[in-house]
């Protein structure tokens, strides 16, 4: 059973308050995914969740223990990986080096040899550049290596920061399959999309925010039918 | 910033003639002579300050504005009997237009890379009046004595040069605070902050620069036309001194860059800093190491110089320290 | 018409960020330009006022062609931007900063009438108390009203006013509209980017929605939030989430 739970988190960036207050909660074994305007906060949310930004008020719950105040690599090494937004990958690396990196936490490196295994399987199209610099990987495989490194690090829970951004209409199908893979694998997910109609489409529980709160929340199918999400993008 | 009415600028140059006087009314050659060099420093540091402290762009190579109205008016003394007075304006006039030339194309660089332009620009110009003859090439020129006649005698002739130099000073203090004050030098300022915004609020950046480069090369002309003839002699290493060109930017650093009266402070003070060094036989070959040392202090330590930080030290002074 | 984008395509190399787009401003009108990230909604202001040159198209502002004019240019002839990014002149006090808008605009005002002006537009925006403090020591929310007044002191035909709403809060949001929607009734035309989409929907008279370079859509706030092509635009296209769905299923 593996829960996250965040509870009125504020933060921001210098004095700028981008958070005001975002409550939302992962259950185990679902894809929960996290969808709202530019600026409404999701990837603030994200990176004060994953501690890369400190929270002013408010806490992050893992199966009730508060990690609110841990930092990213200790987040990491209990389980809660983020798959940054833009990939963020180590370009100057090898595929190989950068999935080594992602085994970075320890109980993710016990296992290196099984993760490479299950990571080429999901992945096989990494497998044929195993050599190759991430830099001059194209825009999908890097989305690919960036998932591919998230998951070496044998993620209890999984968040992805807009995935979709900047890949072609393909591109976003087949990195929709994987994630529908993964679900069917039973991950624990947390998804910030752009796309929202995908989105909502494969998750099973949804948020929508706005202006640094959770504006709506249901599960999934039910959230793909409300008007007010159109209104939470478009305000009318 | 324009409201407060003090008689500043009055009150700063009755100040520096008084002090200008002092040594003449206390009958003190030696001293006079310090202070011929403190005017003309300041006469430096304040040009600088206008391309420098109000539009941000760092002349490292300033000197050879120095240096040209140092060989014109010199040369225009030495082969056409010139009026001293005469050929020092006529050389700032060349001096200024060299400037407009030079300063279009590379005000258009930004940051190290006009800096480093500058010393480019002022090394090849010492390097072409080596090479130029009618200038004396390596050798420079040199007056006969007599060429001091005209003024009623060498001692004569450098009480003339003394007055020239304060009143070049106050002239220069006097258009530094004139332009501070004005519409043009509130354009230099917003150009120094943020040159894309400036544009976008309907100033001409490349214009209002170059008017401010050549504003800020006429006055050291007058100032080298006026040593030079005192001096009466002038050869290309002392007329395109890089040293005293850097010297003069941490004259300006050191009082308060953006500031009318720093220049004058920062002259005053590093040249008594130097003076008192020169006699001590340790440090007297450390001028550009102090130099350096000084600057770099400044720049950590006190940003905004020694009257920057009188003014936010003392808030009631900002309007007698501008 | 106070302006009139014309087909205007901006390319970077091989990038089109803007791709023949057209739209026409009305006089004393409130323009809201939207769409999604990358949209090309920054870049077009870019064009407006002069950062950017255009490779086709023509931007004509009260009947002249001011394509290819120089930022400066532009400004003299009525255009004020307030920026994404507040860019105070940090060293320079809060007065001097709006002087600046007020000097060098379409008035060409002397420097005693233009800090007069100045002071008129702190007031108005609440900054007059902070008006000796240099611009940089003013918090995000009070950069944003120097920005806007700025760009207002220059007493602009047109303001382009790209996310000023961006870190308010709602109090602070409300009173920015309620600026917005004063100087639209004293006649200035206004385009505005925005994010806030209930703030943009709230206070437009018109709206274009752009996508990927594209113009796709304008028309009053209501039609273009049940446009579908906006709506897909921001949401994604049901149609192929439904059958992402079902083969899945």
């Amino acid at each position: 059973m593996t829960k996250l739970s965040v509870e009125g988190c504020e933060s921001g960036y210098g004095e700028v308050q981008i958070l005001w207050g975002a409550t939302l909660t992962l259950r185990s074994g679902e894809l929960t995914t996290l969808v709202g305007s530019n600026g409404a906060g999701k990837t603030t949310l994200l990176r004060t969740v994953m501690g890369l930004i400190p929270a002013w008020k408010g806490t992050v719950r893992l199966d009730d223990r508060d990690i609110t105040r841990l930092s990213p690599h200790e987040k990491a090494q209990l389980g809660l990986v983020l798959v940054p937004e833009g990939r963020q990958l180590f370009s100057t690396m090898t595929v190989a080096e950068n999935l080594e990196m992602g085994a970075t936490p320890g109980h993710a490196r016990a296992e290196m040899r099984r993760s490479f295994d299950r990571v080429f399987g999901l992945f096989p199209r990494l497998a044929e550049r195993i050599s190759q610099l991430a830099g001059t990987l194209s825009g999908g495989e890097q989305q690919m290596l960036a998932i591919a490194r998230g998951l070496m690090a044998k993620p209890r829970i999984l968040m992805f920061d807009e995935p979709s951004l900047g890949l072609s209409p393909k591109l976003v199908m087949d990195l929709f399959e994987i994630v529908r893979t993964l679900k069917r694998e039973g991950l624990t997910m947390l998804l910030v999309e752009q796309n929202v109609q995908m989105a909502l489409a494969v998750s099973d529980h949804a948020y929508v925010m706005g202006r640094g709160k959770i504006e709506i929340e249901g599960p999934a199918r039910d959230v793909r039918q409300m008007p007010e999400v159109r209104r939470a993008y478009l305000g009318l | 910033m324009r409201r407060v009415r003090a008689p500043f600028l009055p009150a700063l140059l009755v100040l520096m003639a008084l002090v200008a006087l002092f040594p003449i009314l206390k009958g003190d050659p030696s001293l006079r002579e310090e202070l011929f060099l403190v005017f003309m420093l300041v006469t430096l540091a304040s040009s600088i300050n206008i391309i420098m402290g109000y539009t941000g762009y760092v002349s490292f190579g300033h000197i050879v504005f120095f240096g040209i109205g140092g060989y014109i008016a010199f040369w225009l003394m030495y082969s056409f009997n010139v009026h001293f007075l005469l050929a020092a304006v006529a050389a700032a006039i060349p001096a200024a237009a060299i400037a407009a030339l030079i300063g279009i194309p590379i005000l258009r660089l930004r940051g190290a890379y006009f800096a480093l332009a500058t010393i480019g620009i002022n090394e090849a110009m010492r390097s072409f009046v080596t090479n130029f003859e009618p200038f004396g090439g390596a050798v420079g020129m040199f007056f006969n004595f007599s060429v001091y006649d005209t003024y009623g005698g060498a001692k004569a002739s450098g009480q003339l040069a003394y007055y020239a130099m304060v009143g070049i000073a106050l002239a220069t203090i006097a258009a530094s605070y004139a332009v501070k004050r004005s519409k043009f030098g509130l354009s230099l300022m917003a150009i120094r902050e943020d040159q894309d915004v400036a544009m976008v609020v309907g100033i001409d950046p490349a214009r209002a620069k170059v008017v401010a480069y050549v504003i800020s090369a006429f006055f050291p002309a007058l100032a080298g036309a006026t040593f030079f003839f005192k001096n009466g002699i002038i050869e290309p290493g002392h007329a395109f001194d890089l040293l005293r060109s850097i010297e003069s930017l941490v004259m300006v650093v050191l009082g308060g860059i953006g500031t009318v009266a720093g220049p004058i402070v920062g002259a005053a003070v590093y040249e008594w800093l130097r003076g008192s060094l020169i006699t001590s036989p340790l440090l007297a070959n450390f001028q550009l190491f102090l130099a350096g040392l000084l600057l770099l202090v400044t720049v950590l330590f006190v940003t905004a110089g020694l009257v920057g930080w009188l003014r936010e030290r003392f808030p009631v002074l900002r309007s007698y320290l501008q | 018409m106070i302006l009139s984008v014309e087909q205007v395509t901006i390319r970077f190399g091989g990038l089109v960020a803007v791709d023949g787009a057209s739209f026409e401003v009305g006089e004393g009108k409130i323009l809201g330009l939207i769409g999604p990230n990358g949209a090309g909604k920054t870049t077009l202001f870019n064009a407006i006022n002069g950062v950017y040159k255009p490779r086709s198209g023509r931007i004509v502002f009260r009947g002249e062609d001011i394509t290819g004019l120089r930022p400066h240019q532009i400004a003299r002839r009525g255009v004020s931007r307030a920026h994404q990014v507040v860019r105070p002149l940090n060293d320079l006090s809060v007065l001097a900063n709006v002087t600046v808008g007020a000097c060098f605009g379409r008035e060409q005002l002397g420097l005693r009438q233009a800090t007069a002006v100045a002071e008129e537009m702190l007031a108005s925006l609440g900054l007059m108390d902070k008006s000796e403090m240099p611009a940089g020591k003013l918090n995000v929310a009070q950069k944003k009203r120097l920005e806007l007044a700025r760009a207002l002191a220059a007493r602009p035909l047109l303001l382009l006013a790209d996310e000023v709403l961006a870190g308010l809060n709602p109090q602070e949001v409300a009173d920015m509209l309620g600026v917005f929607r004063r100087i639209r009734d004293q006649g200035v035309s206004v385009i505005m980017i925005e994010h806030l989409m209930h703030a943009l929907m709230n206070v437009s008279d018109h709206v274009v929605v752009l996508d990927h370079g594209q113009k796709i859509s304008e028309g009053t706030p209501q039609q273009v939030s049940s446009d579908p092509k906006v709506i897909e635009a921001y949401l994604g296209d049901p149609a192929v989430a439904q059958r992402f769905l079902e083969e899945g299923a």
